[in-house]
Order: C-alpha cells, then sequence, then structure tokens
C-alpha cells in the first residue's frame, strides 16, 4: 500500500540540475531496501524555488528537500522514508533553526503569502499523465462549458471575472472574446501566445512544463467561446522540454477524445496545432506572431483591424497569453464571484512573477494582485543577499521600467505600475542592488531591443540604435550633459511614432532610470565616475600606501606588467595608462589596498 | 472518452492514487514513531495497517511516520492529532489495535482509551 509519493520537479531549471538522475536514484534505493510498494517516485512541474533546484516534495509530509544531490538520496531514502526521521538539513531553512511547524512548507515565508492559480497543479502532479491531471478536475470546466453554458455565457463569466490579460497589456479578455465572438462566419481561431521573450522571465514556461493540459482545456474552452475550431500554440523552439510535454499532452487529450471530433458526445470540434519560433522577442506581438504561423515574416502591421477582427489567415482570431489560460479553467469551474474576491477591484486574480537577479530565493511565485513589492521582494524573496543593499527592482522586461525603494509599497496591479512608469509586463522581477550601475542596466536592456528590433519602423530601427549609442558613450566617460537631455528627447520621439508595442516601450527603460537614478548619469557624465563601481572606463585602480605592505602579490598576477614596486622597499604603484581593470590585483591583495573608485 | 460520465469516472480512479496530494483539511494527522526502536517493536505492520485501512475508508486523515517518541519500552508508539492540535498517544500498538484505532477513533471520533498512554500508566 502506497504511503508517500515523492514528487521530483523535472523543470527546465532542476532538469539542468540534473533532476532525471534523481528520480532513477530514489527508485533505486527504495528497491534496494523493499519500499517500492509503499513509496512511489513521480516528476513532477516546478515548485517554484528554481534557485535551490534540484528541488523535491514529499507527501503527505508536504515536506521540500532543496539542493538535493546524488549523494543524499540514499540518506533521504534511509532516514525519511524507512525510519521516519525528515532530513532536516536539506529543507528550506528561513531562519537558524528548522522548527517543527517548518516541516510543512506551507508554514514558510516563501509559501504562506502565494495563492496559486495559474501554476495550480505544477508540483502537485505528473504532467505527463493525463489522469493525474483529471484527478485534479481536470477537462471538468470543458464539460461543464460544453454541457452547460452557451457561447455568449462563457464569454459573460469571464467579462465578469475581470480576468485581464497576462502578457503585459492587462486588456480585458473577456472583451476580446466577445469581438470574435461577434464576428460572422465559422473559420475562427485560437491562439495561445507562449513566445516569452522578457530577459529573465520563465512564467509561462513553467506553466506549459508543470500543467500543459490546463492551456490545452482552456483554449478548447476560448474555441467554443467564439465559434472557432482550431488553435495554434506558438511557442519558441527554445523551450525544449515545454514543447515535448505540450506534444505528449496533446496526443493523450487527443486519444481520450477530449480534442478532436464531438467532445464528450456535444458535436463540439476542437483540434490545435503547435507552430515553433525560432525566439524573436517581437514575435510575442500578436501582430507579428500571426504573420510568423503563417509562414511571413515575423514584423509586426499596424492596428486596426485588430486579430478579432481580422487575424491569422485573414480569420477573426484571438490571442491570449499562457498564463491567462492558465486562469480560465478555475473561473469556469469556481466562477467569476470567486476569482473577483482574490486580488484588486481593477485588477482581479493572482500574478506570477519570476525572481531573479540580487534576491535570495530566485524563483518562480505567485501572489494575488495587491500585494506590494516590498511582500514579494523581502518576505517571499528573502531580500537582497549577502547583506547588500536593495537599489531598484526592474519590472516589465525590456518594456517596462524600474522601481525604486520609495515605491516598494505599492500594491501591485496593471493599472499601479503603469503609473508609476512601469509595467505588470509578463511577470518578470529583476531586483538589483548596490552593485548594479542603472546606466549599464539601461544600456543592457537597450542592446537586447537593438538586436531584437524587426526593423520595418524608423523609430524603431534607428531610433533604439541611436539610443544605445548615447548610453555607450556615457559609459565609457564620453558623456555630457547635452547627451542626456538628447537621450530624454530622442525616447520620447520613439515613444510617439513607433509603429508597434515593443518599439513604443522600448525606451522605457532608459526613460525610467533617468527619472529615478539622475544623480547616476550626472556622476557619469560631470564626475566621470561609476558609483556602482560597473563601466570599466571609468574605473581607477589605486595602491592605498598606507595599507600597502609591499609584498608584491599584486605586480604578480598583473596581466599586462602595470604594477611596478619592490618587494619589501617600495610601495607598489598601478600604471593607469597600461591597466586593463581586470581586477586580478583585487582579488590578489590580502590586505585591501588595491582601491577601485 | 464518449460522456462526462466517463470523465468523472476516470477522475474517481485517479483520485484514490492522488488522495495524499490533495490539498483538503485532512481531519486527522496520524503519525507513528519508526526510529530503531519502533521498528523493532513492529511499527512497520501498524503503519501499513494504517495507510491501508485509512485509503480503504477514504478517510480525510494523513498517515505519516517520524522518529523516536522517547518512550521506547512502549513502542510501537501511534499518536493522533486532530484540526485543533489535540494529540492521543496510543502505546504499545499491533496491527489489530490498530484497525481499532481506524474504526473507533478516526471514523467515529471516539478516542480508544484502553490503549492510551495514560491507561497504560495507570
Amino acid at each position: 500500500m502506497e504511503r508517500i509519493q515523492v514528487m521530483v520537479c523535472a523543470g527546465t531549471g532542476c532538469t539542468i540540475g540534473n533532476s532525471g538522475e534523481l528520480i532513477e536514484l530514489f527508485k533505486e534505493e527504495i528497491r534496494s531496501i523493499g519500499l517500492q510498494n509503499e513509496v512511489s517516485v513521480l516528476k513532477t512541474g516546478c515548485l517554484g524555488l528554481c534557485g535551490f533546484g534540484p528541488n523535491i516534495c514529499i507527501y503527505p509530509d508536504n515536506i521540500i528537500y532543496k539542493s538535493v544531490k546524488p549523494e543524499d538520496v540514499k540518506e533521504i531514502v534511509m532516514e525519511h522514508f524507512y525510519k521516519g526521521r525528515p532530513v532536516t538539513r536539506l529543507m528550506l531553512n528561513e531562519s537558524d533553526e528548522v522548527s517543527k511547524e517548518i516541516l510543512d512548507i506551507n508554514h514558510t515565508k516563501f509559501y504562506e503569502k502565494q495563492k496559486r492559480i495559474a501554476l495550480h497543479n505544477c508540483g502537485v502532479i505528473d504532467p505527463e499523465n493525463i489522469e493525474e491531471y483529471i484527478g485534479k478536475d481536470g477537462y471538468a470546466a470543458l464539460g461543464k462549458a460544453l454541457t452547460e453554458m452557451s457561447p455568449q455565457e462563457v464569454v459573460d463569466e469571464i467579462k465578469a471575472s475581470g480576468l485581464r490579460g497576462r502578457g503585459g497589456g492587462g486588456f480585458p479578455t473577456g472583451v476580446k472574446w466577445q469581438a470574435a465572438l461577434n464576428q460572422p462566419g465559422d473559420e475562427k481561431y485560437v491562439i495561445c501566445n507562449a513566445d516569452e521573450g522578457d530577459p529573465g522571465a520563465f512564467m509561462d514556461r513553467s506553466i506549459l512544463e508543470g500543467n500543459p493540459h490546463s492551456i490545452l482545456e482552456a483554449m478548447a474552452i476560448a474555441g467554443y467561446a467564439i465559434g472557432a475550431h482550431h488553435g495554434y500554440i506558438y511557442i519558441r523552439a527554445e523551450y525544449p522540454i515545454a514543447v515535448e510535454r505540450l506534444e505528449t499532452a496533446i496526443s493523450q487529450a487527443k486519444e481520450l477524445g477530449l480534442l478532436g471530433d464531438n467532445i464528450f458526445g456535444t458535436g463540439f470540434d476542437f483540434d490545435l496545432e503547435i507552430r515553433l519560433g525560432a525566439g524573436a522577442f517581437v514575435c510575442g506581438e500578436e501582430t507579428a506572431l500571426i504573420q510568423s504561423i503563417q509562414g511571413e515574416r515575423g514584423m509586426p502591421i499596424p492596428k486596426p483591424p485588430f486579430p478579432a477582427e481580422r487575424g491569422v489567415w485573414g480569420k477573426p482570431t484571438i490571442i491570449n497569453n499562457v498564463e491567462t489560460y492558465a486562469n480560465l479553467t478555475q473561473i469556469i469551474l469556481n466562477g467569476a464571484d470567486w476569482f473577483k474576491s482574490i486580488g484588486t477591484e481593477t485588477s482581479p486574480g493572482t500574478k506570477v512573477f519570476a525572481l531573479g537577479g540580487k534576491i535570495t530565493n530566485t524563483g518562480l511565485v505567485e501572489v494575488p494582485m495587491g500585494t506590494t513589492l516590498r511582500e514579494i521582494i523581502y518576505e517571499i524573496g528573502g531580500g537582497c543577499p549577502n547583506r547588500k543593499e536593495f537599489k531598484a527592482v526592474q519590472t516589465g522586461g525590456p518594456s517596462g521600467g524600474c522601481l525604486t525603494e520609495e515605491q516598494l509599497d505599492t500594491p501591485i496591479g496593471f493599472d499601479e505600475l503603469i503609473k508609476l512608469g512601469s509595467m505588470m509586463g509578463s511577470g518578470g522581477m529583476i531586483v538589483l542592488d548596490e552593485d548594479n550601475c542603472m546606466v549599464d542596466v539601461a544600456r543592457f536592456y537597450m542592446d537586447f531591443i537593438v538586436d531584437e528590433s524587426c526593423g520595418k519602423c524608423t523609430p524603431c530601427r534607428v531610433g533604439t540604435k541611436r539610443l544605445l549609442e548615447i548610453l555607450e558613450k556615457i559609459c565609457n566617460g564620453e558623456g555630457t550633459l547635452d547627451l542626456l537631455d538628447e537621450l530624454e528627447t530622442l525616447s520620447h520621439t520613439i515613444k510617439d511614432t513607433a509603429l508597434c508595442g515593443l518599439g513604443q516601450s522600448a525606451p522605457n527603460p532608459v526613460l525610467s532610470t533617468l527619472e529615478h537614478f539622475k544623480d547616476e548619469y550626472i556622476a557619469h557624465v560631470v564626475d566621470k565616475k561609476c558609483p556602482a563601481g560597473i563601466c570599466k572606463a571609468l574605473l581607477e585602480y589605486k595602491v592605498n600606501a598606507e595599507k600597502c605592505r609591499k609584498c608584491g602579490l599584486c605586480a604578480r598576477q598583473c596581466p599586462v606588467s602595470a604594477i611596478s614596486g619592490a618587494v619589501g622597499k617600495e610601495t607598489y604603484h598601478i600604471d593607469m595608462e597600461k591597466c586593463i581593470k581586470c581586477g586580478n590585483c583585487i582579488k590578489a591583495c590580502h590586505f585591501e589596498a588595491i582601491e577601485r573608485k | 472518452m464518449k460522456s462526462l460520465k466517463d470523465l468523472e469516472k476516470m477522475r474517481e480512479q485517479a483520485k484514490k492514487k492522488m488522495a495524499m496530494r490533495s490539498d483538503d483539511e485532512n481531519q486527522y494527522r496520524v503519525v507513528v514513531g519508526m526510529a530503531t526502536c519502533g521498528i523493532a517493536a513492529g511499527a512497520r505492520p501498524v503503519l501499513n495497517k494504517l495507510v491501508e485501512e485509512v485509503a480503504q475508508h477514504h478517510l480525510p486523515v494523513t498517515v505519516t511516520q517520524t522518529g523516536c517518541i522517547g518512550m521506547c519500552t512502549l513502542e510501537p508508539i501511534v499518536e493522533v492529532f486532530d484540526k485543533e492540535g489535540n494529540k492521543t498517544t496510543y502505546v504499545l500498538m499491533d496491527a489489530e489495535k490498530a484497525a481499532e484505532v481506524v474504526t473507533r477513533h478516526l471514523i467515529e471520533g471516539q478516542v480508544v482509551t484502553e490503549y492510551t498512554v495514560g491507561k497504560y500508566k495507570q
């Protein structure tokens, strides 16, 4: 009789950490002491603590072990599964001692404030087994929609729920659907936008990896609601695990008749196919995505007409993001009122964020809207590691902006973040600390945009390139105050004139850093200093004569012989003409005698 | 799959397999001492019996194990925690007694006083 189930995370992060090998080792170890009928080992989706992977979750105890290595397997099996003593050293410890209550993950700070709706089956079910999904009320929402609701009722329910697009824009999903439903004709399409492109964002990937059936089910519901019988999932080829799980899910659903002709005997037909993208950022923009599905070059086209009127193959089409779909089945099952009871009035529900950068708990979190940034960063995320000081948080990826310490108490919502000059975006949240140079951050995002601009419109193609050149000048110490003004003017021009959302939002990282961190820009152009010590051209290395013990270690480590002096006799000196600012001397010095400013 | 009924049937079957992963509030948490002393005294059949009975009756109960509870001479020990955190400790258990605890305590809600540690100490 089974008494323990071991769920091993098989998301991308943990797979890289070799969780596949762990599954085999666990099975072997369990068999070797004859517990194979009592303990089963399954793979599952993301548990959220990606920075600590590979992670495993043990049921029914509800314990998570993090950073599990192959050599830990034997101990876990013997101690926990055989003798019943949880291995405390592998548990999530947020304080110095692991108290009894913390054994259950729901009592940890990381999970306590989270509410998992979009991620509801991630870490709980085996994503490659349709039976497990069905066991968690899977396909019940589709059944309910097909047998108890008319298409208009489905659309009304989504409208009433106030669900807004989770891909970034926050457009009301129900309104989009209504527009498509109102279109005449019986050839319509449903698209799932899984072209997650923001650097550092991996919410959609994790949902697809951990709960792929929820997307298929939601797309079928969307198809029923607007009168479409065909769907496309547009996903980047760089997500191989997600693609594989989707393929498995689609073939399992077809086999059981949950996709295909005459679903549940209601006469409704719905079929799905996967379209792989080559990973261009602009293909996340809906009109460019449609072009790409049609086999054209992925470039945006002006709106209107909106896809709901003329989309893929010129037919009415709705495009929703993965996370939007992931909420849908829950809304149909639990009702619009339930959904509205979570989150804020203008932004109901939850949002998944990919926490990254200088944060202790790197990973995936889902919180009700209205949670403050401070709660996410400090309570759930555990703050900046190594006692560094928090400087800013970047939300919304290359289209978003930076928020500062003073803005951390803002409750999260679509409109609230736009008011602050950033945006929700798809949910990337990158934390920056005192060691990050804000000019360099702006340069990084601009570099990304220049790479990813499709080149169709001049403001984006040429304008962003010019922005990048100005930022590079500033980082290289060639900036002037006039250039800062030019940076701002050009940013506004691009915002006003670019064709698509990508171009219109491209200057946001520049504008928001200029607004909140003007002093850093000024330090770069007036004092020719980089306060965070990142911009190499502005750094100076100097030996502090008082601290120097004349040992000569630094000179020996210098690859360009820029350091001169004499062992035991003469204080060492760095020749800045020769110095390449590699930092080797700082690492070599035992007495912290070399200063970088 | 032809109808919603088929789906329901499949769901019920899958639910049974996944019961220990359900997020419903459980009525009781049953903990079996499984340190060396417990295992030596026969805690294993007790644990297995408990898991079996709970699964058979679809009870809202979690069965887990723990290490040494401290009274090694009284092993196998089974502790039952209710939702309020009240604890009942059963000592010197065997499979038969375990089945009785399931029926009388976990199903009917009556503490089986004759097996409790309090009774033993008297």
